[in-house]
Formats: structure tokens, C-alpha cells, sequence
């Protein structure tokens, strides 16, 4: 279980993060929904130990990930895979060393079983024969897969998603998503999905969370956040740019010289 | 008509003090970083194929730039001692000028400004790119310390490349000097090579060996420490490139400053 606990986090301004609290259960997978430049990935990031907070905790299994360092911090990230958004594959490796890092640096499994198991975790996110490719010859979909592949390789108990499909067609969106179900199912891990992309948070989410202003506004089912009577999260989850959220829009005198049109609609 | 002074003192005060808090920020960084190095220098042997691959980069792929520099170099000191030493009748001390110039200063020097131009830069690059590409994120997530994993294997190639090009340039330089002393000055071949090697004693070679030493801890961390702070994608990227070469750059001239004085005050 993921308890995070009172998570504040700011840089050099007003808290990207104030106050957050969330728990994640066991098994389940956890959707976390808000705008961009909301702290969504900020918070995954204090998840897996890679930001410390300014207060508060983040415990996974009893365990403060805040006070961990060195070795102990290692231990726990040996439990834990992490997608990134942008795939973040290693540059000068293949997908073969990629995918199989973990195995290679932190276990003694043979160069031959490691690379079973790469071609295995390949299959399962449905590449083949990728292995001696360098990430510079993939394509977004293929970077995201093999990054998922090299998430799985080590068999983590939690996996954390950034965007998972943030950047790829819908259709591979889509196999993305009935990856992350199928991780779900068969492998019974934890997730948390950090998204603002609401077809795939219905599709792959037990719980959705709704981030805004640093702080978690809701937590439900998808029927339950689908059907809530906060107008922040209703705007958020239809996708209207009219309603009680205006940071960010334009400057409604700037829109009405350029276009001809009020803008009017978005504002109170 | 006091208030504008006071007001433009202030000013320079702040800023003369935001930037000696930033110098000595920087400088705690740079002797963190270059403390946690030499403590996974000591605790676990170096990966030796990633020690070979960076001494590839480092050595072999310097020495052609750094064999012909020294050989121009060493060709320029004697024409250049050669105009006040024929003045004096004394063109014979071309070949010891030459030889202790070369060995206690030029060599270590130049090999070390063109080794921080040409690895330095590459190092702030490559560290500096898996920053904002999140890859160093990736490592972390993958249960690696980065300084271990990409610090050390440098740090350790470049403390072996850099004083065996030193060695290459002194002997590269010298041979400059002899060319252009026997074959334009007119001096014995015979009686140049007495020449050169009768003055250098013990401390000439070790001291510039150890320059070369304390340089190459220079340009690995400062270089290292760029690239590990780059933020803001291309844009940061050229910026750590360029700030990790000028700062190598000024730290190595000081640093040759410093040892030259220990030298001349304390080892006469």
C-alpha cells in the first residue's frame, strides 16, 4: 500500500504540491488526472525517491521513501518499474541492453537467461526482433513499449506510468492501454498512471484521483468521477475550456481583437 | 543626492553577494561530487569495460590533436628563446629552456586545455543530454547511482589518459624544439639531446606529472557536475557544454598557478 501523507513540494514559488494526500491500495491501479504543469509527474517522482518533499511523507509498505538514501532507497526501486513520458531510453544502448539493465547490473543471471527474459518482456509488450535497434531507430509507440519492456524486466511489485500515452496515435494508445490492464490482470502489480488523457484514464483505472492546485480535489470509481458534482472536475473530465477553471486561458481582450470573437463563454 | 549612490552601492553589494553565495554554492557542489567519486573509486572496482571505452574516447582520440599541438608548440619555445639567446651567444640553453618549459609547465598544460576542450565538453554534452532527457532519472529508477555508474569509469580513465598524454606531449614538444635547433639554429643533434636532459631532475617530471594528475580530477567533475545540473533542453545543453569548458579552463590555469608557487616556495 502507497500512503502518502500531507506531500508539500515547492520551487522557488508557491507549492507545486500543498498538502497532498493519497492512498493507493495494493493491486489496484491508481489514475491520476489534472492539467499540465499540475505536479502530477512531481508527485510520481516523490514516489519512486527521485524528489524529496519540503514536508510530509510518502510510505510504501510502512517504509517513509522520504528518509531512505543509498542502499535502502535501492532496495525499494528494485521493487518498483517506472515508464517515463518521453521513454527515457538509455541513448548509447540497444533495446537489448535497455531492456535488460537491471538483470545485468543488480542480478548474477546469466548473459543467456537475461536475454530470454529481454525477448520475453519484448513479446509481452508485442515487439519482436527489435533487440539490436538503438532507441534512435524506434518510433514513439515502439520507445514507449520498450521503455514498459525495460519497466517489467526486473518483475516490480508497483509500477508507475508518466503519460503513457501522452504522444502516440490512438490506436496504439489503445494497445498501451490494454497493456497496462493486462499487467493488471496477470501480474497483479500496483500502478499509478499519471494522465490527462480521460479515454485512456476510464479505460485502465480502479480509482481515479483529480489534482488540482497542488492538492487531491477527488478520489472515485470512473462511474463515480464520471458522475461527480464538483464543476472542476466536471470541466476537467468533459474537456471545456468554460468553467470555474480559467488559469492559462487567453487574454479575453487580446482573443476578441484577434479573432472578432468575445470569448466571453469561457469566463464566469 | 545621496539616495542614488547608496541605492547603486546596495545594488552592487547584492549582487557581489549573490555571487559569492552562487561561487561558493558551486564550489561545495563541485567537492561533493569529487568526495562521492573518490569514495566509489575506493568502495567498489570501476566497470572496466566502460574504463576502456572512456579510455578510448580519451586518450587514443586525443592524441592526434594533442601530438600535433605539442610538436608546434615546442617548435615556437625555441624559435622564441632563440631570438634573446643569440643575443647572449648562448643558442646551446635553447634545448634545456625548452626541455624544462616543456616538462614542467607547456605539456601538462596544453594536454590538459585540449583534453578540457575536446572530452570536457563531450562529458557536459552527453551528462547534460540524459539530464533533460530524463535518462539520468531513468538510471536512479533502475536502482543505479549515476556517479557511480557514469562519474567513476571517466574519472578513473582520465586520471590514466591524461598524465600518459602529458608524457606523450613532453616528448612530442621536446622533439619540436630539437627539429627547429638542429635543423635551423644549427646546433649538434648530439649536443641539443646533452642539453635537454642534463638539467631535468626528478622534481621537473614529477611535478608536471602531478599537475596532470589534479587536472584531470578538473575537468572529469567539473565537466561531470555541469552536465549533471543542465536543465532547459537544447538551449541548458549548449550552456553546460560551454560552461563546463571555460570553468575547466580558468580552474586548471589557477590550479597550475597554485602548484607552480608549492613548487618554486616549498620544493627549491
Amino acid at each position: 500500500m502507497i500512503d502518502i501523507r500531507g506531500l508539500v513540494k515547492g520551487f522557488n514559488g508557491p507549492p507545486v504540491l500543498d498538502h497532498l494526500g493519497l492512498t493507493i491500495k495494493t493491486g489496484e491501479t491508481m489514475v491520476v488526472i489534472g492539467r499540465s504543469g499540475g505536479g502530477k509527474s512531481v508527485l510520481l517522482k516523490h514516489i519512486v525517491g527521485l524528489m524529496r518533499p519540503d514536508e510530509g511523507a510518502i510510505v510504501i509498505d510502512n517504509v517513509d521513501v522520504s528518509r531512505l538514501s543509498g542502499r535502502s532507497l535501492n532496495r525499494l526501486r528494485s521493487r518498483i518499474g517506472m515508464l517515463f513520458q518521453g521513454a527515457a531510453l538509455f541513448d548509447s544502448m540497444t533495446v537489448q541492453e535497455n531492456v535488460g539493465f537491471f538483470l545485468r547490473e543488480h542480478t548474477t543471471m546469466a548473459s543467456e537467461a537475461i536475454k530470454q527474459r529481454v525477448g520475453e518482456c519484448l513479446q509481452l509488450v508485442g515487439l519482436q526482433d527489435v533487440e539490436e535497434l538503438s532507441p534512435a531507430e524506434l518510433s514513439g509507440g515502439m520507445r514507449k513499449r520498450v521503455g514498459l519492456a525495460r519497466a517489467l524486466a526486473h518483475g516490480p511489485e508497483l509500477i508507475l506510468y508518466d503519460e503513457p500515452t501522452t504522444g502516440l496515435d490512438p490506436i496504439m494508445a489503445d494497445v498501451i492501454n490494454d497493456l497496462i490492464n493486462a499487467l493488471r490482470d496477470r501480474l497483479k502489480v500496483t500502478s499509478v498512471v499519471v494522465t490527462h488523457d480521460m479515454r485512456s484514464a476510464y479505460k485502465v483505472a480502479d480509482r481515479i484521483a483529480m489534482l488540482y492546485n497542488g492538492k487531491i480535489l477527488e478520489v472515485g470509481t470512473p462511474e463515480a468521477i464520471r458522475g461527480s458534482g464538483n464543476p472542476i472536475v466536471q470541466q476537467f473530465i468533459k474537456g471545456e475550456a468554460r468553467g470555474p477553471i480559467q488559469e492559462a486561458l487567453p487574454d479575453r481582450r487580446v482573443f476578441s481583437r484577434w479573432s472578432g470573437h468575445t470569448g466571453l463563454e469561457w469566463h464566469r | 543626492m545621496i539616495t542614488p549612490f547608496r541605492d547603486s552601492f546596495v545594488q552592487l553589494s547584492a549582487q557581489t553577494g549573490a555571487w559569492a553565495v552562487s561561487a561558493l554554492e558551486g564550489a561545495g557542489s563541485l567537492s561533493l561530487l569529487l568526495t562521492q567519486t573518490l569514495g566509489g573509486c575506493m568502495t567498489r572496482l570501476p566497470r572496466w569495460d566502460a574504463v576502456l571505452r572512456e579510455l578510448q574516447k580519451i586518450g587514443v582520440q586525443s592524441w592526434f590533436i594533442v601530438s600535433i599541438s605539442s610538436l608546434f608548440i615546442g617548435m615556437v619555445l625555441a624559435l622564441q628563446s632563440a631570438y634573446q639567446m643569440q643575443r647572449l651567444a648562448a643558442e646551446i640553453y635553447i634545448a634545456s629552456l625548452v626541455a624544462l618549459s616543456v616538462v614542467r609547465e607547456i605539456g601538462p598544460v596544453i594536454t590538459a586545455l585540449i583534453v578540457a576542450g575536446r572530452v570536457g565538453s563531450a562529458i557536459a554534452a552527453e551528462l547534460g543530454t540524459m539530464k533533460v532527457t530524463e535518462q539520468i532519472d531513468a538510471l536512479q529508477t533502475l536502482a543505479t547511482e549515476p556517479v557511480r555508474y557514469l562519474v567513476v569509469p571517466r574519472f578513473v580513465a582520465m586520471l590514466i589518459a591524461l598524465p600518459l598524454l602529458t608524457i606523450w606531449a613532453d616528448c612530442i614538444g621536446i622533439f619540436g624544439g630539437f627539429l627547429v635547433g638542429s635543423f635551423k639554429l644549427g646546433i649538434l643533434p648530439s649536443l641539443y639531446w646533452k642539453m635537454t636532459t642534463l638539467p631535468l631532475v626528478f622534481k621537473d617530471v614529477f611535478s608536471g606529472l602531478l599537475k596532470s594528475v589534479i587536472f584531470a580530477m578538473i575537468i572529469c567533475i567539473v565537466s561531470c557536475f555541469e552536465g549533471f545540473r543542465t536543465m532547459g533542453g537544447a538551449e541548458g545543453v549548449g550552456r553546460a557544454t560551454t560552461t563546463a569548458v571555460v570553468t575547466s579552463f580558468l580552474m586548471i590555469i589557477a590550479a597550475d598557478c597554485l602548484f607552480t608557487a608549492i613548487f618554486y616556495f616549498i620544493w627549491r
